[in-house]
């Protein structure tokens, strides 16, 4: 009796981490046309040449994950694409960087405007000091939207996009430094989304998260390409593997092998690849 | 030999010495607002009033002080004896009581008046029964007109001079007014006559009091202002007495060139130049911070101008008096004074000393503070989160005021709050720039334009200079500058409470410790 009126109370459990076999790629992302064009770019950073002749293409709603060890060049060349590297003295960059047909640094281009195109999510989850709902919102206020009804609508698709609606829906108005940091880094990629990017640019997303906030985002990621397209830069092979279609491997500033993610971790064509993801070097 | 050495070594002796050290500096706080405290709050508790002879003959007054061979009698009285305070020789003085009918009347002239009394009279006759009994029936009306006539005087007949006076300015630059001016004159002669009928009705009911030796003083019973009748009185009685006291020194006007009364006003004065100083502070020492710390190229010069000013900090008060009196009261007042209020010159209207010059003066006093601890706020707010309002899109003026400057907000608000501090405790230059010794209105009040930026006004900080140096009846004062410091004190303390919770009710919206 007991037993027969518990089990009729136990739902299945919600939010259970799922060990998900991502496919490795669809073959519509193989029929996709480009969307971001890198295309001979060098950067200099004063006298220290950080990125060399970098020639990359990423397809729309594919998530290409950028690998390599650690100073190789990866966050740089993330920064190239919205242009964060303007924000730092003597940076000068060669090369050009297309979207669709756009050349973003051609001096007409409005760097602000790119950067909305441009959502970006940090290594580590900086929120604003600010409520929940402020830190969706952000974006679209200093856009200056100001109806409530807008606000509203973005912040609940986004919360709910990033899979966090649920579990801080009623708590809107608390700040978003109370939250975890799986939950924080959750709302990062919320308040990029909110301003309806095209692009959503990742740098090692999950290297500060525990393996079950790390799963979290690695579904979310699969799922959001759907409607982006991402680049993300991760230190982890084994997420490249399940979460990208595409990967390029960086080695010291250069882009030593690039393709589908599955090619490259079964059957990669330069030796450097095979050390570095078998773990020989890096 | 050796284990002292390892004492030493381990760092114990710095942690004793340091810990020493803190608990000395609190030791001499504590002592400070301690003998602050006793000496001011002690003063009002009604002490027994005792009576004795001496050579000179009877005397009646409270102890205030003991020596080996003396004792110091406060005896009152100042318009019969010339002085209130009297060391009398233990040798000299009989056997002491306390006798039950002795009262201390407070009154509005001369100090109090100690002694017993006498009678009560109506018109020059006196009144049957007990005195007491009459006193205590008749005191409520009598304070209630005066009352009335205080708020006659003040309010009406000042609010008619005021008006007549804007009036006759007004009449300079155009003709065609004298049927208003007249209109005026008359309701203004007619509140005096009321006045007058007032004074003539108060005066009618007098009080005659007898001193120890035998003297007589007739007065009305309107400017009896308390009546203490110490020795007659409980523990209750007295707390009563001791809590009116108190809220009378609080709350009410001071009187008898400031050795009796309140000091309301300098509370009031304190309390708004300081509010009046953050107030411009704040947005000076935050404009220049942020111009240094995000748009200036950071280089020699900036170096320099930072050193220039720290330097300021430590510039003397008096200097930025001369200064504040010199470019603001002088350069700017008579400025504005010539280009807008022109008719009413040469009497000044902002060319002479004022709140707001005072507070200006100490916002440049100050604003070094406000500025080294907002650089150090801005500082401070992670580069990670002005990425992030980059990265979306946000303009880098967009991202100083939604990001930083909210980021920075607690530790500007600390600047603030070290300011206040400052700024509360200075008087070298507020008397150059606008404080006096009694200022007939409050700069903030219920005529037009309510905030009055130009007037006068009275500080506690130069309250306890003027009452402790400037008092022609030194020994009575002395009360009333320890319990001045001792408000000053919770002045600043109240300001500074009040600015701590704004910060920690801030830092509690941005996620707590995030700072
Ligand atoms: N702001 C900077 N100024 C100078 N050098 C930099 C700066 N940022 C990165 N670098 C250098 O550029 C190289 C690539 O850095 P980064 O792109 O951060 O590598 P990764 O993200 O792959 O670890 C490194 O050698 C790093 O030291
Ligand atoms: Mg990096």
């Amino acid at each position: 009796m007991q037993a027969g009126d518990t089990m009729t109370d136990v739902e299945p459990r919600q939010g259970a981490p799922r060990k998900t076999e991502v496919p490795l790629t669809d073959t519509a992302v193989l029929s996709a046309k480009p969307l971001l064009h890198i295309e001979d770019v060098s950067l200099f950073y004063g006298p220290k040449q950080a990125l060399f002749n970098i020639d990359l293409e990423v397809r729309e709603h594919s998530v290409m994950s950028l690998i390599g060890p650690s100073g190789c060049g990866k966050s740089t060349l993330l920064r190239c694409i919205n242009r964060m590297n303007d924000l730092i003295p003597n940076v000068r960059i060669q090369g050009s960087v297309k979207v669709g047909d756009d050349d973003i640094y051609d001096p007409a281009v409005d760097v602000i405007n790119l950067r909305k195109r441009m959502g970006m999510v940090f290594q580590k989850s900086n929120p604003f000091p600010k409520s929940i709902y402020e830190n969706v919102a952000y974006g679209l206020r200093i856009q200056g939207v100001k109806d409530r009804a807008v606000l509203d609508e973005a912040v609940e698709r986004s919360l709910i996009a990033s899979g966090l609606w649920d579990e801080v829906k009623d708590r809107l108005k608390e700040s978003g430094l109370g939250l975890s940091g799986g939950q924080q880094q959750r709302l990062c990629i919320a308040r990029a989304m909110a301003v309806r990017p095209e692009v959503l640019l990742m740098d090692e997303p999950c290297s500060a998260l525990d393996p079950l906030a790390t799963s979290r985002i690695e579904e979310l990621i699969f799922e959001l390409k759907r409607d982006y397209t991402i680049v993300i830069v991760t230190h982890n092979m084994q997420q490249a593997a399940r979460v990208s279609d595409f990967t390029a491997f960086f080695w010291m500033g250069k882009l030593i092998e690039t393709g589908l993610t599955e090619m490259l971790f079964t059957n990669p064509r330069v030796r450097m690849t095979e050390d570095y993801i078998s773990g020989r070097f890096g | 030999m050796m284990n002292v050495r390892e004492w030493w070594r381990r760092g114990s002796a710095l942690i004793w010495f340091s810990g020493a050290t803190l608990g000395f500096s609190l030791l001499m706080i504590l002592g400070l607002v301690g003998y602050i405290g006793a000496k001011g709050l002690g003063f009002f508790w009604p002490g027994a009033i005792v009576a004795s002879t001496t050579a000179q003959g009877p005397i009646l007054g409270e102890i205030t002080g003991q020596e080996a061979d003396k004792i110091q009698f406060h005896v009152g009285n100042r318009d019969l004896f010339g002085q209130d305070y009297r060391w009398v020789p233990r040798a000299e003085l009989g056997p002491l009581s306390t006798p039950a009918d002795a009262v201390v009347v407070e009154r509005l002239e001369y100090g109090p008046f100690i002694g017993r009394i006498r009678s009560l009279e109506k018109d020059g006759q006196v009144l049957p029964g007990d005195p007491m009994e009459t006193l205590r029936r008749l005191r409520p009306a009598a304070l209630a007109m005066s009352r009335h006539i205080r708020d006659l005087d003040k309010v009406e007949i000042g609010g008619l001079n005021r008006k007549m006076e804007d009036l006759r300015l007004e009449m300079k630059a155009r003709p065609g007014l004298e049927a208003r001016m007249a209109a005026l004159k008359a309701r203004y002669d007619a509140a005096e006559a009321r006045l007058e009928v007032l004074r003539a009705q108060a005066a009618s009911v007098t009080v005659t009091l007898e001193a120890a030796d035998g003297q007589t003083k007739t007065l009305p019973l309107a400017s009896v202002v308390r009546l203490v009748p110490s020795n007659a009185l409980g523990v209750a009685g007295k707390m009563g007495a001791y809590l009116s006291r108190l809220w009378e020194f609080v709350a009410d006007d001071p009187r008898e060139s400031n050795t009796e009364g309140g000091i309301f006003p300098a509370i009031f004065g304190t309390v708004m130049m300081v509010l009046l100083m953050s107030v411009l502070v704040v947005p000076l020492g935050v404009l220049a911070a942020l111009y240094m710390r995000e748009y200036a190229r950071q280089g020699l010069l900036l170096r320099t101008l930072r050193i220039a000013v720290n330097n300021l900090a430590g510039v003397p008060s008096i200097v930025f008096g001369v200064f504040g009196l010199g470019f603001f009261v002088y350069f700017v007042g008579g400025g504005i004074d010539r280009l807008f209020f022109a008719e009413k010159l040469p009497a000044p209207t902002f060319g002479t000393g004022g709140i707001l010059w005072a507070a200006l003066t100490l916002a440049l006093l100050t604003v070094p503070v406000v500025i080294v601890a907002t650089e150090e706020a801005l500082a401070a707010v992670p580069r990670s989160q002005r990425e992030a309002s980059l990265a979306l899109g946000a303009t880098r003026w967009q991202t100083l005021w939604n990001v930083v400057i909210p980021g920075a907000m607690p530790g500007i608000l600390t600047g603030l709050i070290l300011a206040m501090a400052r700024g509360a405790g200075e008087v070298a230059p507020l008397m150059l720039t606008g404080v006096v010794k009694l200022a007939p209105s409050m700069p903030l009040d219920g005529t037009f334009p309510f905030l009055h930026l130009d007037r006068k006004f009275m500080h506690l900080g130069f309250h306890i200079y003027d009452v402790g140096f400037q008092s022609p009846n030194s020994e009575a004062a002395k009360p009333m500058v320890f319990m001045t410091a001792l408000l000053l004190l919770l002045v600043v303390v109240v300001l500074n409470l009040f600015a701590l919770r704004l910060r920690s009710r801030l830092r509690a919206r941005m996620g707590g410790g995030a700072f």
